[in-house]
This record gives structure tokens, sequence and C-alpha cells, in this order.
């Protein structure tokens, strides 16, 4: 995949992910981890290449065509992005009844479901100025799974947060592992990736380098260029 | 001076004045408030045609820019006066209040237009990009989660321009519009003494635009707390 522009961000990027598989993108900075999330949901145009779900390729040419695409992914950011001038409760519920045109009170009700499950049924009518960044990134959380996507896309969830908040919502992530969400991880976090993850693949700028178990990316790194950035990070 | 408002006054402030003056008024209100409404609501449309990730397709961003740039910078009497040659140009009849009054919606337009831009611009992108991703349409980024977020910053310039707009109104005047200037201009002619004519509409002036500022505070405190709450 590459952009209009100067530099291509990304190409000879190729991944295939499983259903209920959790696959960790690791890399340094500005290597396209990101981008590869944004993609997939539409906020960035590739160029060229293809991504397909199911055997269904996915289409990001036209409006219309975008919306199925979106249909499929749900992403969760860095900085959380909750609606700030929407409750909790109506940041997890918009999308559903808004742009899906589904019975309200029902979407309320898993909504709130969800935002049990994320630990937060206290805060369904609390502002996401009102809470700790540790919970708003757990509504966020709560706000993709109630768009039911194929495949969650986490991009860098813990990076801006208190590291004494990051536990929660690794914990949060490690529930849905467990109850066979398929996800698309970039992270920071080398300790969990390589708990949760069935997979990594490594990215260097715009490319995957290597792809592989945990066990074979941290300790038995192929490339140069891998071994080069897991010595760097086991170093601190 | 005073002992000749004092001696003036009732004959001033008699029914027949009374009424004329009061008809005056209601053609400034109808300017200023009419005007500032409709031109505000245009504005909103150019701020909406002119962003690229509304309906900024680009023949529009540049009608809407040109639009705004140009009538921004007009000063109001040579808007008055174009509007009034361009209607006697088209040969459409329009009364002279009517001049005035889309003089006002385009000049409200163009100020208002930059005004929204300002707020829309004030809702950080990710807000866009978790809505987007979301798959909102552009109609329901727009009124679900931009618009709510732009007010607080939009409407504290809204209606300080509101209240300039009730000043240029004044300005309609120089047409011979019956709002309160005009109205106050034949009350001197008619002999009544400058102070008593003009000082009487500068507390009705105030009178219009003080509650307009204090409304446009009130507004702005409520829509702040209930964005921040």
């Amino acid at each position: 995949m590459s952009y209009g522009g100067k530099v291509d961000v990304l190409r000879d990027v190729s991944l295939d992910v499983e259903r209920g598989e959790v696959v960790g993108l690791i890399g340094p900075s500005g290597s396209g981890k990101s981008t590869i999330l944004r993609t997939l949901v539409g906020l960035m145009k590739p160029r060229a290449g293809r991504v397909s779900v199911e055997g269904a390729t996915v289409d990001y040419s036209s409006r219309g065509s975008l919306r199925v695409a979106r249909d499929r992914f749900a992403i969760v950011f860095q900085q959380y992005n909750l609606f700030q001038n929407m409750t909790a409760l109506r940041n997890v519920a918009i999308a559903p009844t808004l742009v899906k045109k589904r019975d309200r009170a029902q979407v309320d009700a898993e909504a709130r479901a969800l935002l049990a499950r994320v630990g937060l049924a206290e805060k369904v009518n609390a502002y996401p100025d009102e809470l700790s960044g540790g919970q708003q990134q757990r509504v966020a959380i709560a706000r993709a799974l109630a768009l039911k996507p194929d495949i969650l896309l986490l991009d860098e969830v813990t990076a801006a947060l208190d590291p004494e908040l990051v536990g929660e919502v690794l914990d949060t992530i490690r529930a849905l592992q467990r109850d066979g969400m398929t996800m698309l991880i970039v992270s920071h976090e080398m300790g969990f990736i390589r708990e949760v993850a069935s997979r990594v693949a490594f990215l260097d700028q715009g490319s995957v380098v290597e792809v592989g178990p945990p066990a074979e990316i941290f300790d038995a790194p192929k490339s140069p260029r891998l071994r080069d950035f897991t010595s760097r990070i086991l170093r601190h | 001076m005073w002992e000749q408002i004092l001696e003036d006054a009732p004959r001033f402030f008699g029914p027949w004045n009374l009424l004329f003056l009061g008809e005056a008024l209601v053609n400034t209100l109808l300017l200023s408030y009419l005007g500032a409404a409709m031109g505000f609501a245009i504005g909103f449309g150019l701020a909406i045609g002119r962003h690229p990730r509304l309906y900024g397709v680009l023949p529009l961003r540049i009608a809407a820019t040109a639009y705004v740039e140009i009538f921004r910078r007009i000063p109001f009497l040579v808007k008055l006066m174009c509007v009034f040659f361009a209607f006697q140009l088209s040969g459409a009849q329009a009364s002279l209040f009517t001049i005035a009054l889309v003089t006002v919606v385009l000049s409200a337009a163009a100020f208002a237009a930059e005004i929204a831009r300002a707020g829309i611009e004030s809702v950080p992108a990710p807000q866009w990009d978790a809505a987007e991703a979301m798959n909102f349409s552009r109609w329901r980024v727009l009124t679900r989660v931009v618009a709510p977020q732009s007010w607080r910053v939009a409407l504290p310039p809204l209606f300080g321009y509101a209240v300039g707009f009730i000043k240029s109104t004044s300005i309609a005047s120089q047409i011979g519009v019956m709002e309160l200037t005009y109205a106050a201009k034949i009350l001197n002619t008619r002999g009544f003494s400058a102070a008593l004519c003009f000082g009487t509409i500068l507390i009705v002036y105030f009178l219009i635009c003080w509650p307009t500022k204090r409304l446009g505070e009130k507004l702005e405190a409520r829509l702040g707390h209930r964005a921040k709450a």
C-alpha cells in the first residue's frame, strides 16, 4: 500500500489474520503500524493493494463501499477520541442507534452491559472529562465492541496512559482475547504483546520484515533489523 | 440646552411621535435580528461548504471563500449602495427596507461563515476520525459531533457581531429606510432639538444592544457548562 505525496508510507505489507486470532504489530516509530490500522478503517486511502475479509475484497474507493469496509472493523485510538459532548453511555450507543438504526432501548441495554464488562457500570452517565484516561480508554473499547466488528483494531491504546492506569486497560483486552475476539494490536508493551498475541509482525520503514509466533520474534529474531530492534527494547 | 429639552419634551413624546419612533424601532429590530438570523444561517451553510471534510468540493470552496473574503472587506455603506444599484439595474421592484435587509443578510453571512469556520476548526481532528471510522455520514459528523462542540467557540463572537449589526442598520438611513436613525433625523428637521432626537435613539439603541449582549453571555455560560459537565 502506498499513499499520494512524496513518500510511500507502506509497501510490501502482507499479513493474514485468522478468526479469533490476536496479531501484534511492533516496530520503531514511523514504521507504519498505525497507518495500517488507519487504512483498514478508511481514514487513509490506499493507492494500491488489496484487503480482504472472509474472502471478500474490501473496497475503499467510494463513500458507499467505504461504509461496507468500516462495518468490518472498529478502531480504538491512542487518545481514546471519545465524543466530548456525550456521556459514556451515548458514546457507546450512538453508532448502533444512529448508523445501524437499531432499536434504542435494546442498544442502550447492550451499551450498559458493555460498559459493565469493561468495569464501568457506575460511569454510564459520566462525560469523558470526568473520567480518568484508563476509564476513557475502556469506554472507547466498549464503544468499538458495540459496533460488533469482525476485527478490533487497537492503536497504541495504552501509550497515552499514566503507568498506573495501563493495567486496567490491558486486563480488558486480555478478557477480549479469552472471548475469542479477533484483534490487531499495535503496541509498545512488548511483554503484553508476547502474552496475548498468537503471532507478531515486525514492521520497519513501511514493510513487514518478519512475522511469527512471539517466542520466535522476541527470542530468535532472524532479520538483522528485528534483532537490532529487540536488543534495543530489551535494554530498557 | 437643558431648558430647551425640557420645554420640547412633552411635545416630543406625544402620541404621534411615539408611534413614529415605535415603527422605526420595529424596522431596526427586524433589520437587525431577522437580518442577522438569516445571515447566520447562510453563513453556517457557507462554512460547511468550505470545509474539506464536510461538503467542501473545490468549486464550492472557491466560491464560498471568495464571497466570504470579499464581503468581509467592503464597508457596510458601500455594500448597501451596491445592493441598491443592483436592484435598480435589474429593474426588480424592492422596497428600501428590503434592500437594507438584503445587505444585512449578505454582510452577516460573510462574518458568520468565518466564525462558524473557526468553531468547526476548534473541534480536534481525532473527533472526526472517531466518527468517520464508525461510519457516521458527513451530516451526522457535523450535527452530532462537530456542531455541538463548536457552539462554545462560535457563540460569543456571533453575539458580538449581532450587536454590531444592530448598530450597522443605522447606516440604512442613508438610503432613506425608516429606521431609528432616519426617524431621529426627520424629527430633528421638524424642529425638535438634535439633543432630544438623537439622545432618545441613543438610549433606545442601548436598550436593544445591551440585552442582546447579555443573552449571548447567558447562552455561552449555559452551553459551556453543558459541554463540560
